[in-house]
């Protein structure tokens, strides 16, 4: 359950929490804007070291904001962020790159470069950041490559796969330093459901091999449930449910219900709200 | 990590104490080259006993190991595999590669692969 008392019809929190040494990703007071909009309001949460945490939420509910912030991509205007007990949302540049070699990021789009071939691609990282010997790397880029089902693509142009190869490769690259955290954002939009399925073995066996501490941002709820230890649910950068998977499917929440149960948004309805808003009577969305 | 050698017979064991991480394993993978490819040892064993935690880098080199032994025509062992080890190796579908088995006294006699079950 969650570590806060339980409030009616909702699971998870909202206040913070002190942050626990044996969590690999701590969230606290966590508030992002994007001008003079807030897109996160103060959003708390941890996810115990090797564990797997899911987050859920309709599109525009900040899920991708969040997953930026986490991975240090967007600044928190405030609140922290603690990765391996290191605060990571308030630290400088330098501090920042150093931290980030134990976090991994496969994006949506793969972000490959796309005039290096797939194994430079997942090699890059290892160059960088390690003394690894060169032969050492190679084997490590074909284990990768191997991992995610791309075994003897390694000399091949990102504009030569399919969407889905690139997605793997891309989970390649992210795999390529070991890291203790990483970072999945739709890891399975757009693939076929065999290698989606793969894909979500492929997330339990890395926990479970190499004990990482797994973040998702999925729309895909049968992979959810597959691949979490707990999940939170995002609803207009609030979090509304943290919990873990037999309790989120338990849950009564009703945000949550609607998400789960796929129940679409009601439509605007009555001639006047109607009238209202396409008049511009009705003050445009503010969050 | 701690890493040491000791001749039993005609074999040499490697020795390793400690996770065998991305930032240490080139010490693994020059120990090892340095007994197969330069000192021509026979026989290498690879003593994971007391090896809690190794990542891929680490893997790669026990790879290395493997296959420069090959190339000189002696071999390459690994006992003591924690249940950890042998899940890695098992993700990257290596336990069937190596010569893995369970004890030290296994691993000198080369006896029979053990692959069902973990060492400890």
């Amino acid at each position: 359950m969650s570590p806060l008392p339980p409030k009616k019809d909702y699971i998870g929190a909202m206040t913070p929490m002190p942050v626990k040494a044996s969590c690999a990703i701590s969230v606290r007071n966590l508030r992002v804007k994007y001008g003079e909009r807030e897109i996160l309001h103060g959003v708390n949460f941890d996810v115990p070291a090797g564990e797997t945490m899911v987050i859920l939420g309709g599109s525009g509910s900040g899920k991708s904001t969040l997953l930026r912030t986490l991975v240090g991509l967007e600044r928190p205007s405030s609140g922290e962020i603690y990765i391996m007990g290191k605060e990571f949302a308030n630290i400088s540049e330098d501090e920042r790159d150093e931290l980030r070699k134990g976090i991994g990021m496969s994006f949506q789009s793969g972000a490959l470069f796309g005039s290096m071939t797939v194994g430079e691609n997942v090699a890059l990282p290892l160059q960088e950041h390690t003394d690894l010997d060169p032969s050492t790397i190679e084997i490590m880029v074909r284990l990768k490559l191997d991992q995610v089902g791309l075994s003897g693509f390694e000399n091949y142009m990102p504009a030569q796969l399919s969407g889905g190869m690139k997605k793997r490769a891309a989970i390649a690259r992210a795999l390529s330093m070991d890291p203790q955290v990483l970072f999945f954002d739709e890891p399975s939009a757009g693939l076929d459901p065999i290698i989606a399925a793969g894909i979500d073995e492929l997330i339990l066996k890395l926990k479970r091999a190499f004990k990482m501490s797994i973040v998702v941002v999925t729309h895909e709820l049968a992979s959810a449930f597959l691949i979490a230890d707990r999940m939170i649910v995002l609803d207009k950068g609030v979090i509304v449910a943290d919990a873990t998977t037999d309790e989120m499917k338990n849950s009564t929440q009703p945000r949550v219900r609607q998400f789960l149960d796929r129940v679409p948004e009601p439509e605007v309805t009555g001639e006047i709200d109607y009238l209202q808003m396409l008049t511009g009577d009705i003050p445009p969305i503010r969050q | 990590m701690d890493i040491s050698t000791r001749k039993v017979g005609a074999a040499t064991i490697v020795d390793v104490v400690g996770d065998i991480t991305l930032y240490n394993s080139p010490q693994v993978r020059k120990v090892l080259l340095d007994l197969i490819k330069d000192k021509k040892t026979p026989r290498v064993i690879v003593n994971l006993e007391r090896v809690k935690y190794i990542d891929s880098a680490g893997v790669a080199s026990l790879v290395e190991g493997l296959k420069v032994s090959r190339d000189q025509k002696s071999s390459f062992a690994l006992f003591g595999l924690s249940r950890t080890a042998r899940e890695v190796l098992e993700l990257t579908r290596l336990i069937k590669v190596f010569e893995v088995y369970n004890t030290e006294e296994e691993a000198l006699a080369g006896g029979a692969k053990t692959d069902a079950s973990p060492a400890r």
